[in-house]
């Protein structure tokens, strides 16, 4: 039972993880049905930049924040500079344009800090958490109450501001937006900013588990892929459940059916997108994409 | 004095030329309804006004030149625009639709009073505030799109065919208010609309397109003695 507890917790922490990064493959499909093959570079390119930053002594969260901000403004830069000349073009151009922000977001971080992995520090204390009988990893359920904290203020922004409503009503009818005076650029453009935001505190929170190296997102890239497809492409919601319920998944997969152990836990995964691919394609939560002809 | 004037407009899609050098005017607390057949280019037209398909030629709102300009800057002059289809975010809910309508002049905003305006005006939406905009009805997705327009407090409306699948009644309703708003808070009104009658009978000034041409035009008086209009637009 205990280990069952602790095993969901961290399938929770781990998941939430997954979930805002599936979130953040979310806003940008939404938006520009794009899916960013680049967001976990993105992640990954930020969480360097905080460890560069706590390497040179600023103090733990004075440099996570910092990171958030960079983050934001990459992010915004990335879509201006990078996406907006090919944003009319077919889908699949967009797609290699973001596998290419991949591979040289990857490369420059390898060539910049080397493909050996570091340790990444936790804001958390390493002792255990003790909530009853039970304890938890403190960094679990730190990174768990970090990633529904930054949840609830996304969500907050976008349902009760007037930026979040006009965010969404371009990412909807791009058409109807301009007639409403909305500058729709600029809008898909701070989707991106806040996509890689939220990339970023995944980043930190995932680095002091798995280790900080350039292919460090990759393996959660994956995972994030089957929260968005499990919550369905369409739901910001659904990704979140999504990857709550992938980490828990994996997690007890990993504990209970012996021959999984931690290297299958990946093909975990994959058969999950597999699944629901095959049985449910809109996934738990989305809407079944209409297409006009 | 007119508060728009366009002159020599064309437009194109692509390669296709579809409006070949119109001329019309809105006056300034005035109704002007473009008239003509299907495919004519009326809604053209109403797009070229507020930048939404490439044009070339002259349009002067309030005397200064508007051509070319992002259709983003042109409502934020206060031209709202009702398009063909409506233009609903279905996903989102009334009020946020509403609210939307405000949005290029939010800084000068009062939004609770002008939500309070309009739900006076479309009672059926202050009921249904709260439900998702792509459960209401065909008419009431009209009314929306009018709502949504009046929200800017525009100088000018541009209406697409605001009768267009509407039950009669329906389309009284949207039309008394057309005119109300044009009455009451002297908001000028280019008017696209098939029902040529209804069009004639609110509209001060009238034009008739032809495959992208101004075949006839003057005071909405003449235009409904005008013979050739009678025989094949008002039926007697
Ligand atoms: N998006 C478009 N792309 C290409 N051609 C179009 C487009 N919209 C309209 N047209 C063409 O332009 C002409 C005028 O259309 P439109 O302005 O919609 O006419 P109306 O509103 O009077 O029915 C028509 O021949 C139509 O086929
Ligand atoms: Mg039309």
């Amino acid at each position: 039972m205990e280990i069952f507890v602790q095993q969901v917790v961290s399938g929770l922490a781990t998941g939430g993880i997954y979930g805002s990064v599936a979130l953040a493959l979310v806003m940008i499909y939404q938006a520009t049905d794009v899916v960013n093959f680049a967001q976990g570079e993105m992640a990954m390119f930020s969480t360097y930049l905080a460890w560069s930053m706590l390497n040179a002594g600023v103090p733990y969260w004075a440099a996570f924040f910092a990171t958030l901000a960079v983050a934001f403004v990459g992010g915004l830069a990335i879509e201006r500079v990078v996406i907006r000349p090919v944003e009319n073009a077919p889908v699949l151009t967009i797609v290699i344009v973001c596998i290419g922000l991949l591979v040289i977001l990857n490369s420059v971080a390898g060539w910049l800090y080397s493909y050996i992995q570091k340790p990444f520090p936790s804001p958390f204390p390493a002792k255990p958490f003790k909530i009853g009988d039970i304890f938890f990893g403190a960094h679990d359920l730190g990174a768990l109450g970090v990633t529904l904290l930054v949840l609830v203020v996304l969500y907050v922004f976008f349902r009760y501001t007037t930026l979040g409503l006009a965010m969404r009503a371009a990412a909807q009818n791009p058409v109807s937006s301009r007639l409403c005076g909305i500058r729709v650029g600029w809008m898909l453009a701070l989707g991106w900013g806040f996509a890689a935001l939220v990339g970023a505190v995944a980043g930190m929170m995932i680095a002091p588990i798995v280790f900080l190296d350039p292919n460090m997102m990759s393996g959660i890239l994956i995972y994030a892929f089957a929260s968005a497809t499990l919550g369905g492409f369409t739901s910001p919601g659904g990704a979140v459940l999504g990857g709550l319920i992938v980490g828990v998944t994996e997690n007890l997969v990993g504990t209970y059916v012996r021959f999984i152990g931690t290297e299958l836990k990946l093909t975990v995964a994959l058969a999950m997108i597999l699944i629901v691919l095959l049985v449910r394609p809109s996934g738990l939560f989305g809407r079944v994409a209409v297409h006009r002809v | 004095m007119a508060l728009l004037e366009v002159a020599d407009l064309e437009a194109r899609y692509g390669w296709t030329k579809v409006l070949h050098g119109i001329r019309f005017a809105v006056e300034d607390g005035g109704i002007t309804t473009i008239l003509g057949a299907n495919g004519a280019g009326k809604t053209t037209t109403l797009r070229a006004v507020c930048g939404m398909v490439r044009t070339a030629g002259e349009i002067r709102f309030d005397g200064a030149r508007i051509a070319g300009r992002a259709t983003e800057d042109i409502v934020r002059l206060g031209i709202a625009h009702v398009p063909e289809g409506r233009g609903t975010f279905m996903q989102l809910t009334v009020e946020e639709n509403l609210r939307l309508g405000a949005y290029a002049r939010r800084a000068t905003g009062a939004p609770a009073r002008d939500l309070a305006r309009i739900y006076d005006y479309f009672p059926v939406l202050g009921e249904r505030r709260s439900q998702t905009a792509g459960s209401l009805s065909g008419g009431e997705q009209q009314m929306l799109a009018v709502g949504r327009a009046l929200m800017l407090r525009p100088r000018l409306l541009l209406l697409d065919e605001p009768s267009l699948g509407l039950a009669p009644l329906v389309a009284r309703e949207i039309f008394r208010i057309v005119r109300a708003i044009n009455r009451e808070e002297r908001v000028s009104i280019l008017l696209v609309e098939q029902n040529v009658a209804t069009a004639l009978d609110l509209a001060d000034h009238a034009y008739l397109l032809e495959t992208g041409r101004v075949v006839v035009s003057g005071p909405s008086a003449e235009l409904r003695r005008d013979d050739a209009i009678r025989r094949s637009y008002l039926g007697y």
